[in-house]
């Protein structure tokens, strides 16, 4: 159980990420969340600002450290966006249902990320690479609006050194300097060296790309139930009590944010559900 | 925190259009809270309050009043160049105010029965919001606007954060205070379901209908309120349409939502 | 005596309800209950029984609300009012904590100073507040502010043996009777049948005890064992009330009703009428979503976080980065019933909607649940060519 005060932590790390996306390391001051799974995330308050749901792009157990990576588009992110080393913010939960690891032992891991969609699905990516052995082929399939909103351009770039992991790039526009693909994250599915029935695929961006995205998998023999993607609701609490993330059938700060596709396509072409 | 008397003080200028200066007293009415805002804002321009006038730019103008003669127009123009936030405050800056009951008449034709020497009246035939001449950043409703709500905007620009100031109907306030609906329980007509809240629903408390004068419930992009839904009810409550549009044309007449609930509506006989 | 007594059912007459409260009271309870205020029956606290709404009734309808003389002493002659107990445990706003400058966060302490007894919970207001029980105190993570305000709680439940026009708690098999929940129940028999000494028109109760702590009360209160022909004429006289529910809804199938009617053109049927107030949000005793403000002083330097009942009608509701999901008056009526009739199920377990038909008398424009259950089931293809037959509409 978890209450409703945010607990106090102090800003450790503030890595720049693009131009308007930060990833910040956050240490407990006085007592600190219980422990995350990957795929949850936290209400992070901007005292005298607000409160906005973040997912955990990573955990630094055992001193309770938390890395959250935030994109700057409304007051609190604003506010979050410049919070100092140093400064403190609050934090309640962690919230939600987190990414289902267990599903994909034995088998195809594909991840497919849009933009600032890197940093919920990083912990998956994590936790594969801990247990690489356990899985069989690992994909990462990245998507931005252009080159400059590459979030984790470093550790991708590491990622590529890896000789077991297939990694690809695109970006929507570029100029001429960028020598990478270009065109919507789904092109990318052409190329993945999976074996689709043997799938577990885990999909975080934007709505739109995600449903492109689930339906591209299913398209190649993915099943809808090996498909996770993780949805983005107004959250005001975190813990099922406030309603404002109803989707359907779903609290999605609780039945979430991590679903499968097959519990949630029909729902997800109802206009303004 | 911080020395407040290092640091500069961020500006806040208050100009009046054509109005009462109702929402202007409002700022001054903030008694209690005055001397906390000087400490944390230069007041350079407010000539209710004083007659020195500090040259800008201003990070925040207030702007009262509705735009109603040609060089308003270009005097508005002037301060949005050199104000960082413009904040249109009131009915008429929002929705052309109770003198845009003009534009359902013929100015001209009032003019020349008013005013003895009708040609020395420079005026627009039509009465209207900052927000049609220049970009507006926020704008607070009301005839007059609620003290409350001008200190939360005052606190949220200085602060940084989004101000707390609910797109909802008047009838959320009534709820939340306990004021039974006058409408249902009464049968008093009430523009309540349709009117944006803020005043905490005042009338209501006093056993009256909302008059509206926070005008229509309105989000940008959002559809407009559903004005003609409750036009409907107040006719079923045996209301005649030349007052139902006299109910709804007041304040905020400019505010097509209201100018145009009732499709026939008996324009220029408005008084 | 000459008649055989109901066991544990007891009978007194009208001024036990005085000491009934002032029991109440001087345990320490801030007593809420009906009483007449704004040409309405209201709840407030109140210092002694006298205040209750003796002699007043309502008339109810779509959208009309209206107090009116009964010609005889009840009470209890009224149905749901425009207030529900939601207002005492869940309030409309509600300070979670504060923190000044770099001090640490502190709880506030909204805890009423005395534990509050509700006299005169209808039953289909005690379905209401064992759905709140569920959706606020039950979750993984429960609401502590509701759980201090609702703990201890002493309920006086009051059934129904007069419902009004707007109500259907029959079909929601929420009452006219008063099944679980409550300490003390009463049902108010205005025949003068078991009056020891009163007349018809004054007000005689049963009261039974439904908790350990009732009983403690009920052992203070001057009543008398009820015989049993009395008791089972107070059953047939709730019985009878069932069946004169002015409204229903079908007790079957709303849940799939709402899932197939997405896309129902009937939304905007609905839309063109609702003028996306929020009232049927507020006044129902079982609609629970808030939203928070963050609030600082001029410097900043002392913030506060507030808590205030919102509602899927408020355009901001649905609003992420880039707009709100719901905009249209379509998607936002569509969101309320299907979340009230269906899709509660799957988020709470039960229905959200207890039959107390609040949402239909306080709606300004007169909108009216079960009408428009029964047009969607009479317009959706599996139910066309039988329309009507289930799909009861208001009698």
């Amino acid at each position: 159980m978890t209450t409703a005060l945010p607990l106090l932590y102090r800003v450790h790390g503030r890595e720049v990420e693009t131009y308007d996306t930060v990833t910040l390391t956050l240490e407990p001051m006085d007592g600190s969340l219980p422990a995350s799974a990957p795929g949850q995330f936290t209400m992070l308050t901007a005292f005298g600002i607000g409160e906005v749901p973040i997912s955990i792009s990573g955990t630094a157990a055992p001193d309770g450290r938390l890395a959250q990576t935030l994109r700057a588009v409304g007051a609190v992110t604003r506010a979050l966006y410049h919070a100092t080393p140093g400064s403190v913010v609050g934090l309640r939960g962690p919230y939600g249902v987190g990414w289902d690891l267990s599903a994909a032992r034995g088998r195809d891991v594909v991840i497919v990320a849009g933009g600032i969609g890197i940093a919920p699905v990083w912990p998956v990516l994590q936790a594969v690479l801990a247990h690489r052995r356990v899985h069989r082929r690992v994909t990462v399939l990245i998507g931005a609006r252009t080159p400059r909103d590459i979030v984790f351009g470093a550790e991708i770039a590491e990622l590529r050194e890896r000789s077991d992991v297939h990694v690809d790039i695109t970006v929507d526009q570029a100029s001429n300097e960028w020598l990478g693909r270009t065109g919507v994250v789904t092109t990318l599915l052409a190329d993945a060296p999976i074996d689709p029935e043997l799938t577990d695929a885990y999909v975080c961006g934007p709505e739109v790309m995600m449903r492109f995205t689930a339906d591209a998998l299913l398209r190649l023999g993915v099943p809808a139930g090996r498909i996770q993607l993780t949805l983005e609701r107004n959250m005001r609490c975190g813990g099922g009590l406030c309603g404002h993330c109803q989707l359907g059938p779903y609290l999605i700060c609780r039945d979430g944010p991590v679903v499968t596709y097959d519990r949630t396509a029909d729902l997800l072409t109802v206009r303004e559900l | 925190m911080t020395d407040t008397s290092a640091r500069r003080l961020p500006t806040l200028a208050v100009w009046k259009f054509t109005s009462c200066d109702g929402c202007q007293l409002t700022l001054l009415d903030c008694e209690d809270e005055l001397l906390p805002l000087a400490g944390q804002v230069r007041i350079a321009h407010f000539l209710e309050a004083s007659r020195e006038s500090l040259p800008g730019p201003y990070d925040v103008s207030l702007v009262e009043g509705s735009v109603s003669t040609p060089d308003e127009i270009d005097r508005l123009k002037r301060i949005r160049e050199v104000s960082g936030v413009l904040v249109a405050i009131g009915a008429c800056a929002t929705a052309g105010g109770i003198q845009a009951l003009r534009n359902f008449a013929d100015v001209d034709e009032f003019r020349s029965v008013v005013y003895a020497r009708p040609e020395y009246v420079q005026t627009l035939d039509r009465s209207t919001p900052a927000s049609a001449h220049v970009r507006v950043d926020f704008e607070l409703r009301g005839c007059p606007i609620d003290k409350r709500q001008l200190l939360e905007v005052l606190t949220a620009y200085l602060v940084g954060r989004k101000p707390n100031i609910p797109r909802h109907s008047v009838c959320f306030e009534c709820k939340a205070r306990g004021t039974t609906c006058v409408m249902v329980a009464h049968g008093t007509p009430c523009l309540g379901p349709v009117t944006q809240a803020g005043c905490g629903a005042i009338c209501p408390a006093y056993s009256r209908g909302c008059f509206g004068c926070f005008g229509p419930v309105a989000v940008d992009g959002a559809p407009a309120a559903n004005v003609t839904g409750l036009v409907e009810r107040l006719r079923a409550l045996r209301m005649a349409d030349d007052d139902i549009v006299r109910a709804l044309r007041t304040f905020n007449s400019a505010a097509p939502e209201f100018s145009d609930a009732v499709p026939d509506g008996p324009s220029g006989r408005t008084r | 005596m000459s008649t055989p007594t109901a066991a544990g059912v007891s009978v007194m007459d009208v001024s036990a309800l005085c000491v009934l409260v002032d029991v109440l009271r001087d345990r320490g309870y801030a007593v809420i209950g009906p009483t007449v205020r704004d040409g309405a029956i209201v709840l407030d606290e109140l210092d002694s029984a006298e205040r209750l709404p003796f002699g007043w009734g309502v008339t109810l309808d779509a959208g009309t609300y209206r107090l009116r003389r009964r010609d005889d002493g009840a009470a209890f002659g009224h149905a749901a009012g425009p207030q529900s107990w939601k207002s005492y445990v869940h309030p409309a706003r509600e300070r979670l904590w504060s923190r000044d400058g770099d001090g640490p966060v502190v709880a506030a302490d909204e805890t009423p100073r005395r534990p509050y007894a509700f006299l005169g919970v209808r039953p289909c207001d005690l379905r209401a507040l064992g759905i709140l029980d569920r959706v606020l105190g039950q979750g993984r993570h429960p609401d502590q502010g509701y759980a201090r305000r609702r703990d201890g709680v002493f309920i006086v439940a009051v059934e129904c043996i007069e419902p009004g026009r707007t109500c259907f708690c029959g079909s929601m098999g929420s009452g006219p009777a008063a099944e679980e929940g409550y300490d003390l129940a009463l049902t108010e028999l205005l025949d003068g049948s078991g009056s020891v000494s009163s007349s018809p028109g004054t007000p005689t109760y049963l009261i039974r005890s439904g908790s350990p702590a009732g009983t403690d009360v009920l052992a203070e209160l001057p009543a008398t064992p009820a015989d049993a022909e009395l008791v089972a004429h107070a059953r047939d006289a709730v019985d009878a009330a069932a069946e004169r529910m002015g409204r229903s809804l079908p007790a079957d199938g709303l849940r799939e009703l709402m899932v197939e009617n997405r896309e129902s053109p009937h939304w905007d049927d609905v839309a063109a009428r609702c003028v996306t107030c929020g009232n049927c949000t507020m006044v129902c005793p079982t609609c629970f979503c808030t939203t928070t403000e963050d609030v600082t002083d001029l410097t900043g330097e002392h913030a506060e976080r507030w808590r205030r009942w919102d509602s899927c009608f408020d355009l901001d509701f649905s609003y992420i980065h880039g707009g709100s999901v719901r905009m249209s008056g379509a998607s936002r009526y569509r969101q309320w019933i299907t979340h009230k009739l269906s899709t509660w199920h799957d988020q709470f377990g039960s229905t959200g909607c207890v039959g107390c038909g609040r949402c239909i008398a306080w709606c300004p424009v007169g909108i009216d649940i079960t009408e428009e259950v029964a047009m969607l089931r009479a317009g959706s293809p599996d139910e066309r060519t039988t329309a009507g037959d289930g799909a009861e509409g208001p009698r």
